[in-house]
């Protein structure tokens, strides 16, 4: 099993916990927040994320002797904003509702930091299994947080948890009517936007204070 | 429809309520990432204006005139018979098209103002490419078309949501300068605190969604 030595394995595990995009880079974190209402958005976008960075970042690492380093952005865009539109034609074929859903953000994965960020530090001076590999370790350090994210603002915000499946999405749990009797209620403000600045800013700070991770100012 | 207040709603409402940055998360990365000093956080929200206002409505003419569905149809007067364009639809080209008009714009803006005025460039001028990679820029563009604005709506639209960032950037940038001296749990410094104030710079401007024009 060459592929799963130790470097392979730390450019995997670097990205979800000491390097992890969005809370330590501060990269992508405009599509990571919009996309936390409901956990079964938060799921079908992080696939799309991990599909557009693992192959921007192959064909990338496979074109890269061929790219001069001047045009480099225009072809990085290129690249991506195809690979963005094909998700896009392929959610609206074959999940029309979650692509209602998610409106304009499938087509913001273009702009997302990470994805350009991944391509310029790290698959334009790799090769293309290590990029694989990187690209899978930051989609699951993006997927990681947003899933969290979007857990606790659906839970607590609006009391259910939502699975995808082909339609309107699969309701695995919802709290049951005795509590809402009983005085219990849901906090509607998590389900607004400033409920997502605030969830991700926690998240923030429990991951550094368990990692140990300082940022000066 | 309405007229002058027509428009005026649009600008409020993309300035105040529906918020670019705190409403949609738009323009995230380099919000949290400038917000650092004021004097650049100007610099940015000034430089979004311009680029939001040129750009949202040359992507208009582009996907009404070329790739929305029949929009191809006044080529059926130039070549009258073997083809029809009515049914045409491009729209699937439409995020390839609009980044590359972004990133082309930012470039011109860019060699206009060096070339006119030297003062605006050197304030703004490093951060115009930043701007071609800001999600805000494609959004706007995007909102527009699923909205279905016409040309003035989108203008307004464009200029309005430019405004929206420039405020909450140049607001975040004060209170984080303010928090300088303040004692702050270590490791919730820098993005972690950054993110909470946001938080609560959103809920303030929570408080324009009831005013209806």
């Amino acid at each position: 099993m060459e592929i799963f030595n130790s470097e392979s394995k730390k450019i995997i595990n670097d990205p979800i916990n000491v390097n992890n995009p969005i809370s330590l880079q501060v990269l992508g974190i405009c599509s990571a927040l919009a996309v936390t209402i409901r956990l079964d958005q938060a799921i079908i976008m992080t696939l799309a994320v991990i599909f557009v960075l693992c192959s921007s970042n192959v064909i990338l690492s496979v074109i890269r002797d061929y790219i001069p380093a001047r045009v480099r952005i225009v072809i990085m865009l290129s690249v991506i904003a195809s690979l963005v539109s094909v998700v896009d034609e392929l959610l609206q074929a074959y999940l029309y509702d979650m692509s209602k859903q998610l409106s304009v953000f499938v087509g913001l994965i273009i702009t997302n930091c990470i994805i350009m960020g991944r391509a310029e530090a790290f698959a334009l001076k790799n090769g293309p299994s290590k990029a694989f590999l990187d690209g899978l370790g930051n989609g699951l350090g993006y997927g990681m947080i947003i899933i969290i994210v979007s857990f606790f603002r659906e839970l607590f915000g609006a009391g259910t948890i939502t699975l995808p499946d082909g339609g309107a999405g699969y309701v695995l749990f919802s709290i049951p009517e005795a509590w809402y009797a009983a005085g219990y209620e849901n906090i509607g403000l998590l389900v607004l936007s400033p409920g997502a600045f605030f969830i991700l800013g926690l998240v923030i700070w429990t991951q550094r204070e368990l990692l140990g991770i300082e940022e000066g100012e | 429809m309405g007229g002058f207040e027509h428009y005026l709603s649009i600008f409020t409402k993309a300035v105040f309520i529906e918020n670019i940055v705190l409403a949609y998360f738009l323009g995230l990365c380099s919000f949290l990432a400038i917000s650092k000093k004021i004097d650049a956080s100007v610099g940015i929200g000034m430089a979004v204006v311009v680029v939001l206002t040129i750009t949202a409505p040359i992507n208009w003419f582009i996907y009404e005139f070329l790739l929305s569905k029949g929009a191809l149809v006044w080529l059926n007067t130039l070549f009258s018979v073997q083809y029809d364009f009515s049914n045409t639809d491009l729209s699937f080209l439409k995020l390839i098209v609009f980044i590359s008009v972004i990133a082309a714009m930012v470039q011109l803006v860019e060699m206009f103002m060096e070339r006119f005025s030297q003062s605006l460039y050197n304030s703004l001028g490093i951060f115009l490419p930043l701007i071609a990679v800001n999600c805000s820029i494609l959004g706007g563009s995007l909102f527009m078309v699923e909205r279905e604005y016409n040309v003035t709506e989108t203008m307004v639209y464009g200029f309005g949501s430019g405004v929206g960032f420039f405020l909450a950037i140049v607001a975040l940038a004060s209170v984080r300068y303010r928090l300088r001296y303040s004692n702050i749990p270590p490791r919730l410094r820098g993005v972690g605190m950054a993110m909470l104030l946001t938080g609560l710079l959103s809920m303030a401007f929570m408080a324009f969604s009831g005013i209806d024009l």
